[in-house]
């Protein structure tokens, strides 16, 4: 027993030979194992940023065209037999003005412009050069200055989406006539706009204003954009009192025993269910057996508020639990109810880590459309909601829908849509991490 | 009282402030302290010492209950403040630790500032009326806390900003600003150095008489040189006490001899 144990000293005082050629090649292998390493890193990072580059610069590629349109200037006779008395009440003249037969208004124009075009189908196909929203934009250039009636003016009007896509190169204009939309007497009459330059692509502020159309050249984010912060606001209102009060709860409260550890396991996997089995759950609870609006944010707001509580509870227990138990002690020693010692010390100290949670929950239901197409979201709705109750539609949901549409000009209003989801999820992202290093602290 | 077992030499007559009745305290199944009995005194400095795992913390912590929060452990016997059991079912437990305040091993001031550190008590057991009066108690503390004049102009500041000797003092002017009868200050200088250990040491001399102080410590000049009485611990038990004096100097036991002497521990 003696003996054995001093053979194993004897181990220890054997010297070691640092210089021989097998430390050597040790310490070359040591050291090309961790050139690889950080090569194989590197790259992975270079790799994965280099995807990000691609979907990037696809998008912005794409995308950036969406927030420009085509207008055509056209001199307007603005006939006063076809429209009504100015002198009028505002009331009735508005209500006039709605019935009037702006579409002839246009065609007279553009007649005038085209004195050699004739024949229904031609001239038809000359007013199609225009935007189906032209008719509007006409109404509000006479409702802003009704004295315009009997005189003649330029007014620049929203060429169609097909014009548009030629004046942006998406279109080629080589190919044979039969394999475009757009006919050559059209690219005759479009290059004769041109040589006058009156043909302009320009910022289209539409399109951030704006609700949804069938028309590429009219649809705008603003309806989507104003679902989406619905949306959201009910799910935080939602989601965020209750994950705190849960995951207060269970950290500071609960006693530890498998009743606790089951809820435990099943909040974990709730994070991990696929999003359209919350919009499944949804449609049965809230719109089945509550009866509850459809396609509203009301409801939107609550599915996503199931799905985003998961994500709450995980993050504000944790920060939670990050909160030293010193703390805890030093209140608790003061003679601090336990409720004080969560409220007083615990929750503020971890609310930073308990908001950026909550941040990135919501950004992650701010990207979510699944649950919503199952609850109705996925409706074509035109107005801007006013409401938790009013029918939308948000922004996910509205690229899928132009995704979906057959207008080549749609492509680029996708793109253009996702760049703003983009920036609204950097923002949010953006204010997680700002959060966490202002008021990050260390013990 | 069956306290015939305690050495009771120089406190005849006196009555104890806190007794320890016959106390075991479990950890699932580590028997961590084994049937300690022991009368505490309102004029004194305890001082509770022995080698790690002795169970001297854990007896300190049954003190002020706080080891109602760890799970699995449990005490039996009876702890006694002015002859009332603590663990009665009619105690309130968050008014039993404003009676018996606690400091402890690493300074752990709130990350508020140094006013809201030490008015935080007060202003819980709604201790002053108005504004005025919990200045009056707040400037009170800090100054029986010795930390007054480094700190009076800046009550603002964070109270983790301070130095460590300054925030273990912080942490003794918030336990004395609830006006505490019993002090449990659990290895108070251990991560401080000899300067503010020193000065440490001096405040809880001048704290001695107007609290009951027990201390748990490592450092056997310190025990010799704060306290009155001393307990010495060895596996969860209480191999002796006695006054400081008599215990560093003669010690009746052989392991308590064995210890001071740093002959094992």
């Amino acid at each position: 027993m003696s003996d054995d144990r001093a053979n194993n000293l004897d181990v220890l005082s054997r010297r070691v030979n640092w210089k021989s050629t097998q430390m050597r090649a040790r310490v070359r292998r040591r050291y090309w194992a961790d050139r690889l390493f950080r090569l194989s890193g590197f790259s992975a990072v270079v790799i994965a940023g280099l995807f990000l580059l691609f979907l990037l610069g696809n998008i912005i590629q794409n995308g950036i065209s969406g927030f420009m349109q085509t207008s055509i200037e056209i001199d307007i006779a603005f006939d006063p037999t076809l429209l009504p008395d100015p002198t009028l009440p505002p009331d009735q003249f508005s209500a006039a003005l709605a019935r009037a037969d702006m579409q002839r208004l246009l065609r007279q124009a553009l007649m005038a412009e085209f004195p050699n075009v004739s024949g229904r189908r031609d001239i038809i196909q000359l007013t199609r050069m225009l935007s189906s929203g032209a008719r509007a934009q006409l109404r509000q250039v006479i409702l802003k200055d009704p004295s315009v009636i009997g005189t003649t003016k330029r007014v620049r009007i929203l060429a169609s989406d097909e014009v548009d896509q030629v004046m942006k190169g998406n279109i080629d204009v080589g190919v044979s006539e039969e394999n475009r939309k757009l006919q050559d007497k059209e690219l005759a009459w479009l290059g004769r706009f041109q040589q006058e330059d009156r043909v302009s692509l320009s910022f289209h502020s539409r399109f951030i204003t704006g609700g949804d159309s069938r028309e590429p050249e009219l649809v705008g984010v603003r309806g989507a954009i104003t679902g989406s912060a619905l949306t959201l606001l009910v799910t935080l209102l939602t989601a965020f009192p209750v994950g705190l009060a849960a995951a207060i709860y269970l950290e500071e409260f609960a006693p530890r025993n498998r009743f606790t550890d089951i809820i435990e396991v099943n909040i974990n996997n709730l994070a991990a269910v696929p999003s359209i089995v919350f919009g499944l759950l949804g449609l049965a609870f809230f719109l089945g057996f509550m009866g509850m609006a459809r396609s509203a944010p009301l409801v939107g707001g609550l599915t996503l508020a199931l799905l985003t509580l998961p994500t709450i509870i995980i993050s504000a227990r944790a920060a939670i639990a990050a909160v030293p138990g010193s703390i805890r002690d030093a209140a608790r020693g003061l003679g601090a109810s336990p409720m004080q010692v969560a409220f007083h010390h615990v929750v503020p100290l971890a609310m930073p880590g308990i908001m950026t949670g909550t941040i990135i929950g919501m950004a992650r239901a701010l990207g979510e459309s699944a649950p919503l197409l199952m609850i109705g979201m996925v409706a074509f709705i035109v107005d801007v909601p006013g409401g938790v109750n009013d029918p939308a539609t948000v922004l996910p949901v509205q690229i899928y829908l132009w995704a979906d549409s057959p207008e080549r000009a749609f492509i680029e209003k996708t793109s253009a849509a996702i760049m703003v989801l983009l920036f609204f999820l950097i923002s949010m992202n953006g204010l997680a991490i700002w959060l966490r290093q202002r008021f990050e602290r260390k013990w | 009282m069956p306290d015939t077992a305690i050495d009771l030499q120089n406190t005849v007559g006196a009555q104890p402030k806190m007794s320890i009745r016959d106390v075991h305290v479990r950890y699932g199944e580590t028997h961590a302290v084994k049937g300690i009995n022991l009368d505490l005194y309102q004029d004194n400095v305890t001082a509770l010492i022995g080698p790690s795992g002795c169970g001297k913390s854990t007896l300190l912590r049954c003190l002020n209950r706080m080891n109602d929060t760890i799970v699995d452990c449990s005490v039996e016997g009876s702890i006694l403040l002015d002859g009332e059991d603590i663990y009665a079912k009619e105690i309130d437990v968050v008014q039993l630790r404003a009676r018996v305040g606690m400091v402890f091993q690493k300074p752990n001031p709130f990350p508020k500032s140094v006013y809201d550190n030490v008015a935080y008590g007060p202003r819980i057991h709604g201790l002053a009326t108005d504004r005025d009066a919990l200045d009056e108690i707040v400037e009170a503390s800090l100054e029986k806390a010795g930390l007054w004049h480094e700190v009076k102009d800046r009550l603002d500041h964070l109270g983790t900003t301070l130095s460590g000797g300054q925030q273990q003092r912080l942490c003794i002017a918030r336990a004395i600003a609830v006006n505490p009868e019993v002090i449990l200050m659990d290895e108070p200088c251990s991560s401080l150095d000899p300067i503010a250990t020193a000065r440490v040491e001096a405040l809880i001399d001048e704290l001695s008489g107007h609290y009951a102080i027990v201390i748990v410590t490592h450092s056997m000049q310190q025990a010799a040189r704060v306290s009155q009485k001393t307990v010495f611990f060895h596996l969860g038990e209480m191999i002796e006490y006695g006054d400081t004096t008599q215990i560093f100097t003669a010690p009746r036991q052989e392991r308590t001899r064995d210890y001071i002497t740093g002959r094992f521990g």
